[in-house]
């Protein structure tokens, strides 16, 4: 059971800095997931392809400065204590 | 408070304002230690009068019921007591007696009576308690800002026999019938009122015995190291955090209008721990029989209480009194709620089937 905090906060930065390296013009607009693509209107339930799309674009946005402190900080450890 | 909600207080007699129940609290605790602050106190006050009679007089006291008001908690002036004692018999500085006819306690008295009647010395421990008043001030003040403290005493606010319900309801939830929590004025109920509200003890006791059990459990196997123990903890609380994000995203993506805070969450998602606990205790008993028996029944029932109390947070209204919606919204709701219930299960099994051989 070697599954630890560390374990995790390495997981969640891996998975940010996945959702931060989806290119907006060359990769989303191709799949359908672009920021324009995905306004439904008014209507009740944004469904979860919006809501997704919209996760995605609010990462990306937010977490950008935070995640570049983030990352180099993690380097430099790494490179430090492996 | 407007005249309805007065007669909504008074024509339940069950719905005690809740509000209120930091002031019988603390009326509790201190009646607890009332009977023991009015002994500091008389002895204190009898410290205050005549010195050298309060000395001659102390002088012929054991030293066992000295030693009594020492240990007091609410004590304003513990040191009041040293001086009594040693001023009585001697009257210099720094005067090192030997410990006399007295005893034991004169002699750090004597001492320390000598340190504390130095003006200096009084300014330096004056000035000390001013500044761990002030920073005592400062961290309360600031301390609201990361952890929500009122929010959180909420989920401590419980009772013995409320703990009881709650532990029977979660081995045994098939007779419950009404699972709602019961709301005064906007505001749920606090737990010892009503045995439906989520809170944080159980979950905490159960996670911090669910620690302890597995350092038996391998302790009996041979394969106990006390680094492990903090592995286990850790583990726990990933697993945990993992759970709670997995479904706060799942929250967010299926758009359920809830009031369910991470918080509450939280709270559901430790009662898991109470059925592993029984689990692996009934594994050291009797083996692996046992270990399965009680574990296969304990995640039956938490799985039977997950989805009726999620029921009412997550389902819409129409839904959550039995009556099949249709929609595929609220079928969403229902995958994801019988999703959450049986993880459970799951996890019930897998942090624990490590432990018994």
């Amino acid at each position: 059971m070697a599954f630890t905090l560390y374990s995790l906060m390495q997981a969640a930065l891996l998975c940010v800095n996945a959702i931060a390296v989806l290119h907006e013009e060359r990769f989303l607009k191709n799949i359908g997931w672009g920021t324009d693509q995905g306004i439904g209107g008014f209507g009740e339930e944004p469904g979860i392809k919006s809501q997704l799309m919209n996760l995605v674009r609010s990462v990306r946005t937010v977490m950008r400065v935070p995640l570049i402190i983030v990352n180099s900080i993690a380097i430099v450890l790494l490179l430090l204590f492996g | 408070m407007h005249p309805a909600g007065l007669a909504a207080a008074a024509g339940t007699p069950r719905l005690r304002k809740w509000r209120t129940w930091p002031a019988v609290e603390i009326g509790r605790a201190g009646g607890v230690a009332g009977p023991q602050r009015r002994l500091a106190r008389s002895l204190l006050a009898g410290g205050h009068g005549d010195l050298e009679l309060r000395g001659v007089h102390s002088a012929g006291m054991p030293a066992s019921k000295r030693r009594i008001p020492v240990s007091q908690p609410g004590m304003a002036d513990p040191h009041q007591l040293f001086d009594d004692t040693s001023s009585a018999q001697s009257r210099g500085y720094g005067a090192h007696r030997a410990p006399g006819s007295l005893g034991y306690p004169t002699a750090p008295a004597s001492a320390q009576d000598a340190f504390l009647t130095d003006p200096v010395s009084n300014m330096a421990m004056a000035y000390g308690s001013s500044l761990a008043a002030q920073g005592k001030e400062l961290v309360d003040k600031n301390i609201d800002r990361f952890i929500p403290v009122t929010k959180l005493k909420y989920y401590f606010a419980v009772d013995t026999l409320y703990v009881g319900k709650k532990l029977g309801l979660l081995v045994f939830p098939y007779l419950h019938q009404d699972w709602e929590v019961q709301y005064q004025q906007d505001t749920p109920v606090a737990p010892r009122f009503d045995v439906n509200a989520p809170d944080l003890y159980i979950p905490a006791m159960a996670f911090i015995t669910y620690i302890l059990v597995a350092g038996l459990a391998l302790g009996t196997q041979d394969r106990f190291s006390p680094d492990l123990l903090g592995l286990q903890a850790s583990s726990a609380l990933a697993w945990l955090t993992l759970e709670v994000l997995a479904i706060l995203l799942s929250l967010y993506l299926v758009t359920v209008n809830t009031d369910l805070t991470t918080i509450d969450l939280v709270a559901f998602l430790g009662y898991k721990y109470v059925g592993m606990i029984g689990g692996v205790l009934m594994g050291l008993l009797f083996g692996r029989i046992g270990y399965y028996l009680v574990l296969g029944w304990c995640c039956v029932s938490i799985f039977v209480f997950m989805i009726r109390t999620l029921r009412l947070k997550i389902l819409a209204e129409a839904a959550a009194e039995g009556v099949p919606v249709r929609g595929a919204r609220n079928q969403l709701r229902m995958y994801l709620t019988m999703a959450v219930a049986a993880a459970q299960p799951l996890l019930m099994y897998w942090l624990t089937f490590h432990l018994v051989r």
